[in-house]
């Protein structure tokens, strides 16, 4: 388990937020992009890391509750000029609807394990065909935004807009998980993950922790898909409820580190940067076949979870000496 | 619309579904026992797809005979695979057998790229155009074979399993892990033993699929998906369990997309997989643990 | 004794250098070549066409040049993902690229035309199907490929101008789709053109098959029992395969299979699957100009650098992509500059009559959109695309109905 930063390890952190913060005024743009993806799978990661790390419900179905989130946003935003700030309440509550009837399925019945992940594979690609088939969500078509400048309230910006936009998501998420992993609630899961029967016998409903996990995490990953809408500007749902995407969402929080706090970040900051990078390297060997650079980020996959099945961040933490011990 | 055609797209559908069954089997093999959640199982489907592929192009070997050789190279590649890595797996939490063998299909989609290139490739069988006319109702060859072979596959895996000595402790391993290292069975060269006969069968399979459908390295998925589905809805550790849930969604999926749009097939598969985890999880032939 | 650096030689090269920078423009001339990066989707689920449109990529430099253009191509794997596309466009820019082309698939183009909108360098679409791409407002694109509703209008056209030649009597078809973004388009287009083209059958379903099935023969059980004279596809490449084998099997023979527009009739793979099945369907989409000497002179670079790939398989993606190079070469030659807004602007302004696909000089009305290109009937004969209409650039005659399957040897 990992304790908590110590003073020296906080101040490393303030220090990185800072360089993030002033990171535009120098950065090019093309370092921008990737941190708005580093940002946006460290922000997704932590959702689904709630549900999975602290509550113990593998969820690989997660791009569901990203898709929900970015259609509901953009049909408001399209048919009824309704901003993003506003739908997003709207998506989140409609994602949290999806969760709450996963969960509610999944706890009641008893569903775990391999089983619940197949469950919300399931909710995940059922919606995916059917959203194939909503002519008003523009269908297997897809959904289209229309690209324009200046309206910041409505996310209709820059670079610089999404990247303070991702940056202030993914700070968020990092502070509300440990916010929450301090609070009754967080032990509670804590109990419930470590042994569900243990922590029923001392009178934890464990029901209603797991589905909070639930809600929480996808009503937070809903947001992620209103950010993914209008950064993106358009919505096809074989893309957006792929179970690839779903499998994109657990790479970041399981290599960094399950069930930790900083876990996800640290997951988003190496896989996004290696992909980069082993894009980069093949192209500096002259290998511009494609396929090479895919089979070296699987093998890199592989061998960390392998080496480092608990996650990089515990490993990390204690070489570095970033944390107290717990008494 | 003549009755007769219904009555053929539910044949087409237990044919093509047998299939599936076949590839389902391995993975109701490998998770009924092992315990360990196959998600590169459809990419090595693709891969002994390839195999296939590769005998017939090169060499003119028929696939369906193919499909010994195949199986024979998957069994000694599950066998090691689970000896040297999978093994570390086996106990730990889904999520981490679950990212190792992402990380294992992802090498294997690329690999098929790199080596084979983006094209389908299909085999071109003598007899690949060719059908029969049982009655009214009109019956593809090469389905029919491949069902056959498919068949014949899963009857030797059940004798093995029912008849033989080590079938027997495969069996005692997946019912009571504690039991069997108790009464000295070797454990861990069972379920070396057991992950290469769920590979094996995923090499017949997946040679007998290269002649229902072209091999592409964008398959696996799909194919994962499917298998899940069967085992879930068959019933794990149940043999018959896996052929019968690849027949009902091969059935289900052909006469829902025949009447209704086809483009929403799967949606049907997908709904069966949740009643059946909410109803009845242990499938329709599982026995309840 | 040392090399010491005294306060002389400081003052030396310190000379030199500010002289040096101070020099006149004429030291940092204008860049002699356009540089330009061609974005593709050579991995992933699109691989099979984004190779396809790479090896026309390959061959454009030489050919262009041979033309007295100068460009510099780089080319990037961009993975059929839109993320990949978004930052490998923002870091091919930062690495000097003047104009992007590409990218096949409309999620990652979009994507791509967001980072050229922003950073105000061109880009000039080879192929993206999504009507709306001209419709979001970008100024920073053209896109010289037909939209969904552009082929279908010409196909319909085309299919009964078909019917005319080969004096086909047709009483029903059905309309077989991918449910996929560009076969959704299609539908789309379809559901709205057919009533009013005035075509001597009737349209008795429109079938929408699951892209990702890997099975076709319920569908194909579905359209025989309709027994339509005319089959209508609108398909992937290794769909097309598995729908004229099912066919086969179940042994429904329709008078002619036409697409109005979409690949997998002729891509190589059908006709490695099929063989001698593979000939007479016909797909009116827009082709290579067999008689046009530039068109020429893309095979004849074609040839030798892909011996095992056909040009009459592929012009249709090698077309597509060199002209999207042309484009944008042609705007440099004419603007003179690099500078993005300059550039395009000449881009805007493109009208270009000697170039590889069939139809009229290539134009872009004001959203970045060429609506003049046209469709050509294309039928298979002997395994190899042959253009049959219009007759002024056909090299042989439409023929319907297409022979039985049993008879094809």
């Amino acid at each position: 388990m990992i304790g908590l930063l110590n003073p020296r390890a906080r101040v490393l952190m303030l220090v990185l937020l800072a360089a993030l913060i002033a990171a535009p005024l120098v950065a090019d743009r093309y370092l921008m992009s990737v941190l708005i993806l580093i940002f946006y799978f460290a922000y997704v990661g932590q959702a689904w890391n709630l549900m999975m790390g602290f509550a113990g419900q593998l969820s690989l179905g997660h791009a569901l509750y990203v898709g929900l989130g970015g259609y509901v946003s953009a049909l408001l935003w399209l048919k009824f000029g309704i901003g993003p700030w506003l739908g997003a309440f709207a998506a989140v509550a409609v994602a949290a609807a999806f969760g709450a009837v996963i969960g509610w399925l999944g706890f009641r019945f008893g569903i775990e394990g391999v089983y619940f992940a197949l469950l919300t594979i399931a909710f995940a690609e059922f919606t995916r065909i059917a959203f194939d088939h909503i002519d008003y969500a523009g269908a297997a078509g897809g959904l289209f935004l229309r690209v324009e400048e200046g309206e910041w309230w409505n996310l209709r910006g820059g670079t610089l807009l999404f990247y303070y936009l991702a940056l202030a998501l993914a700070v968020g998420a990092l502070v509300l998980t440990a916010f929450l992993a301090r609070t009754r609630l967080g032990y509670q899961w804590l109990a419930v993950r470590e042994d569900e029967e243990a922590a029923r016998a001392l009178g934890i409903n464990a029901f209603r922790a797991k589905m909070t996990a639930v809600l929480i995490s996808s009503a937070m990953t809903a947001v992620g898909g209103v950010f993914t809408a209008f950064y993106n500007n358009n919505l096809f749902p074989s893309r957006v409820f792929d179970i690839n995407r779903s499998i994109e969402i657990i790479l970041a929080p399981v290599v960094g580190g399950l069930g930790t706090v900083f876990g996800p970040v640290v997951g988003a900051f190496i896989l996004t940067p290696l992909g980069e990078a082993l894009t980069a390297l093949t192209g500096l060997f002259g290998i511009n076949t494609p396929g090479v650079k895919g089979a070296f980020y699987g093998l890199a996959l592989m061998v960390i979870i392998v080496l480092k099945p608990s996650g990089i961040w515990p490993w990390l933490a204690r070489a570095l000496r970033l944390t107290e011990r717990r008494p | 619309m003549n009755p007769t055609i219904y009555l053929e797209v539910v044949v087409q559908g237990v044919l093509t579904g047998l299939v599936y069954g076949l590839m389902a089997l391995g993975l109701s093999v490998i998770f009924g026992v092992v315990r360990v959640v196959n998600f590169a199982h459809g990419e090595f489907t693709v891969a002994a797809m390839y195999a296939a592929f590769l005998l017939f192009t090169l060499f003119g070997v028929d696939p369906l005979i193919a499909m010994l050789p195949i199986a024979l190279v998957f069994f000694c590649v599950g066998y090691g695979l689970q000896l040297t890595l999978v093994n570390r797996f086996v106990g730990r939490a889904e999520h981490e057998q679950f990212i190792l063998l992402v990380g294992l299909a992802i090498i294997l989609v690329n690999g098929s790229l790199l080596t084979f290139g983006a094209d389908a490739r299909p085999v071109r069988l003598s007899y690949g155009f060719d059908s029969f006319l049982v009655g009214p109702v009109i019956v593809d060859k090469v389905r029919l074979y491949a069902a056959a072979a498919a068949l014949t596959v899963a009857a030797a895996l059940f004798l093995f399993f029912r008849f033989t000595s080590t079938g027997t402790a495969i069996r005692a391993c997946a019912d009571n892990l504690v039991g069997a290292a108790v009464v000295g069975l070797n454990v861990r060269k069972l379920y070396a033993l057991t992950f290469g006969l769920g590979l094996a069968c995923v090499g017949a399979a997946g040679a007998l699929m290269e002649t229902i459908a072209d091999a592409k390295p964008e398959l696996g998925p799909v194919y994962t998906l499917i298998a899940f589905i069967i085992v879930i809805v068959g019933g794990l550790g149940s043999m018959t369990g896996a052929l019968v849930g690849g027949v009902l969604i091969g059935i289900s999926e052909a006469l829902a997309g025949f009447v209704l749009t086809p483009s929403m097939k799967s949606m049907f598969s997908f709904a069966l997989l949740i009643l059946v985890l909410v109803l009845r999880p242990q499938g329709i032939m599982g026995r309840r643990t | 004794m040392t090399k010491t650096i005294t306060r002389r030689r400081l003052m030396a090269g310190a000379t030199a250098t500010t002289a040096l920078l101070a020099a006149p423009p004429l030291i940092r001339a204008q860049p002699q070549a356009l540089k330009i990066a061609v974005l593709l989707p050579r991995s992933g689920y699109l691989a099979q066409a984004g190779q396809s449109c790479h090896r026309g990529a390959q061959i454009a430099g030489k050919v262009l040049s041979d033309h007295g253009y100068r460009v510099e191509l780089v080319h990037i794997d961009i993975e059929s993902s839109p993320d990949v596309s978004r930052t490998q466009a923002e870091k091919v820019i930062n690495e000097g690229a003047h104009c992007i082309v590409g990218a096949f698939d409309s999620a990652c183009t979009l994507a791509i035309a967001q980072v050229c909108e922003q950073r105000q360098v061109p880009l000039s679409i080879n192929i993206a199907a999504a009507p709306p791409i001209t419709e979001q407002g970008y100024k920073f694109l053209v896109r010289n490929f037909p939209t969904g509703g552009m082929l279908v209008s010409n196909g319909l056209r085309l299919i009964k101008d078909v019917l005319d030649a080969t004096k086909l009597a047709a009483k029903t078809a059905v309309f077989l789709h991918a449910n996929d973004t560009f076969g959704a388009a299609q539908r789309t287009a379809m559901d709205a053109l057919f009533p009013r083209a005035g075509l001597p059958f009737q349209l008795a379903e429109s079938i929408a098959y699951d892209p990702r099935a890997q099975d076709l023969s319920v569908e194909v059980t579905k359209i025989r029992a309709l027994n339509p004279d005319l089959v209508l596809t609108v398909t992937r490449a290794a769909d097309a395969i598995k729908l004229v084998r099912d066919m086969v099997r179940q042994r429904f023979e329709p008078k002619g299979i036409i697409s109005p527009g979409s690949p997998g009739l002729y891509d190589e793979e059908f006709f490695q699957a099929l063989g001698p099945l593979a000939d007479y369907p016909i797909y009116n989409i827009p082709w290579a100009n067999p008689k046009a000497s530039m068109s020429q002179a893309l095979e004849a670079a074609f040839k030798p650098a892909h011996p095992n790939f056909r040009f009459a398989v592929e012009c249709f993606n090698v077309g597509f992509t060199f002209e999207a190079l042309l484009v944008a070469a042609d705007g440099f030659k004419r603007a003179g500059t690099t500078n993005g807004a300059a550039l395009m602007q000449a881009i805007r302004a493109t009208n270009i009559a000697a170039h590889v696909m069939i139809g009229p000089p290539i134009k872009f009305d004001d959203k970045g959109q060429n609506v003049g290109i046209p469709s050509a009937a294309v039928q298979s004969r002997n395994r190899t695309p042959t253009v049959v209409l219009p007759a002024e650039v056909a090299t042989t005659t439409p023929v319907l109905p297409m022979p039985g399957w049993q008879r094809r040897s």
